[in-house]
């Protein structure tokens, strides 16, 4: 088995440069690769475009990053849990490209699949739509969308193995499929790392392929955005 | 009497029908899942990744893994799966999911709907919403009829950045059940005890009045 491990998070993170484009898994502030992020707060990277459904909250998540204004452009699909992000976008120290979820998760995939653009209908006839390519198909009407170009994909998976292989956990997986295999470098953060053929191959969510470099986290927080319970 | 929150939920849970899958949204939207018949199938689709999403869990078994599009902590039903975000929005491109139940800042007659910006003012993101009213076969709004300053949301043509063009099918707000028919709001039914009159001054786009509007039954 080809061998993807590393032994930390510094050595999953060489080659993270200034004016970098990132791809970060995750969905609110699950399934977030919390020890590169904070790895990338070490490092001090500026510049950086970031890839990412959301942008954390204010002092988690990509709101770590926000916070020391290591960030020079967001692309994401909703950022409404972040005041700091709130103020650096209205004062233009931000740059943001809001783009629809479905077409945020498709452009990953075209990206990690080989496919260059894709046609959706998601935002014709809206902003998003503006400046775009558009056609018909089946009496509607559809946007061109291209996939990204990243240099580095951050994901998290629940566990993973030597070989690269990736199982995630309940909605935690939500991007960090996509994102895997659709950046130059995908770096894999996995809550429990073992040998290769510990895991049942007919288990694995992402192929080891996608991933070059694979490591366990150190810690995980696995901070809770809205804890909504009911009685017992 | 103008319909609350809840009851406008529980007059949208009549359109939930057997077999159905049902995607929600945040608000209103989310409270539809209480009033659903107990007598039919129905799933629930979050996009960030679950079919078969089940209620808040008891105290204490929350699981940061496990959450909703409103980044709310769920449950998972028995016979539910899970699945990558691009998959997701495969089931509502390809159009898998038989109903959207969405809210909205205004919404036009000829069925344009405005749910994600006020320019200088609020840029929260479209998240899913664009994808799932452009794909929507069955799309219905839940929303108060008038905002926080009286004015309708029920308009001629929206004035807030659109979320997708010409996808609305119906409307349930505080005060009625409205249908989007050849650019026209057609008005099916009145809130008990308010009259078409109330409805007809909250509404600034066209109204369609057909005979007698009887009131929403419970």
């Amino acid at each position: 088995m080809i061998n993807k491990k590393v032994a930390n998070v510094s050595e999953a993170c060489k080659g993270v440069k200034d004016n970098m484009t990132f791809m970060l898994g995750g969905f609110g502030l699950s399934g977030i690769p919390e020890n590169a992020i904070a790895k990338l707060v070490d490092l001090n990277v500026k510049g950086v475009t970031c890839i990412s459904n959301n942008a954390g909250v204010d002092d988690f998540g990509l709101g770590l990053l926000l916070q020391k204004k290591q960030i020079k452009k967001m692309i994401s699909s909703y950022v409404g849990e972040n005041a700091e992000f709130e103020r650096q976008m209205l004062s233009g120290e931000l740059e943001v490209d809001l783009i629809p979820q479905g077409t945020l998760a498709q452009r990953c995939q075209a990206a990690k699949t080989g496919i260059p653009a894709f046609y959706t209908p998601a935002g014709y006839g809206t902003e998003v739509g503006e400046g775009k390519e558009s056609k018909e198909f089946n009496g509607k009407m559809h946007l061109l969308e291209h996939a990204f170009d990243a240099d580095f994909a951050f994901v998290k998976a629940w566990k993973g193995d030597t070989a690269g292989n990736l199982i995630f956990k309940g909605t935690a997986r939500n991007f960090n499929p996509n994102m895997a295999g659709a950046a130059k470098i995908t770096v894999a953060e996995v809550e429990e790392l073992v040998e290769a053929g510990e895991l049942d191959p007919n288990h694995i969510h992402v192929p080891g392929i996608f991933v070059q470099r694979i490591f366990q986290g150190e810690k995980y927080e696995k901070r809770i955005e809205q804890l909504t319970v009911r009685k017992k | 009497m103008a319909l609350g929150k809840e009851q406008i939920a529980q007059r949208i849970a009549q359109e939930v029908q057997d077999g159905y899958y049902v995607n929600l949204g945040i608000g209103i939207p989310t409270l539809v899942a209480n009033f659903v018949r107990e007598d039919i199938e129905v799933e629930f689709q979050s996009e960030n990744g679950i079919l078969g999403m089940g209620p808040f869990p008891f105290e204490g078994e929350e699981d940061p893994d496990l959450i909703n599009a409103g980044k709310q902590t769920i449950t998972a039903l028995k016979g539910a799966s899970l699945f990558d975000s691009a998959t997701s929005f495969g089931m509502i491109r390809g159009q898998h999911v038989d109903l959207t139940i969405l809210g909205a800042m205004e919404v036009a007659q000829n069925g344009d709907i405005a749910n994600w910006k006020i320019p200088g003012k609020m840029v929260k993101g479209m998240g899913g919403a664009m994808d799932l009213v452009a794909s929507a076969e069955n799309i219905i709004v839940a929303m108060m009829h008038t905002n926080r300053a009286g004015e309708s949301k029920l308009l001629k043509t929206c004035s807030l950045p659109l979320t997708g063009v010409n996808c609305v099918k119906k409307i349930v707000t505080n005060l009625a059940v409205i249908e989007v028919v050849d650019g026209k709001f057609k008005l099916l039914e009145r809130a008990p005890g308010v009259s078409v009159s109330e409805i007809q001054e909250a509404t600034e786009g066209e109204l369609l009045i057909e005979g007698d509007i009887p009131e929403m039954t419970f």
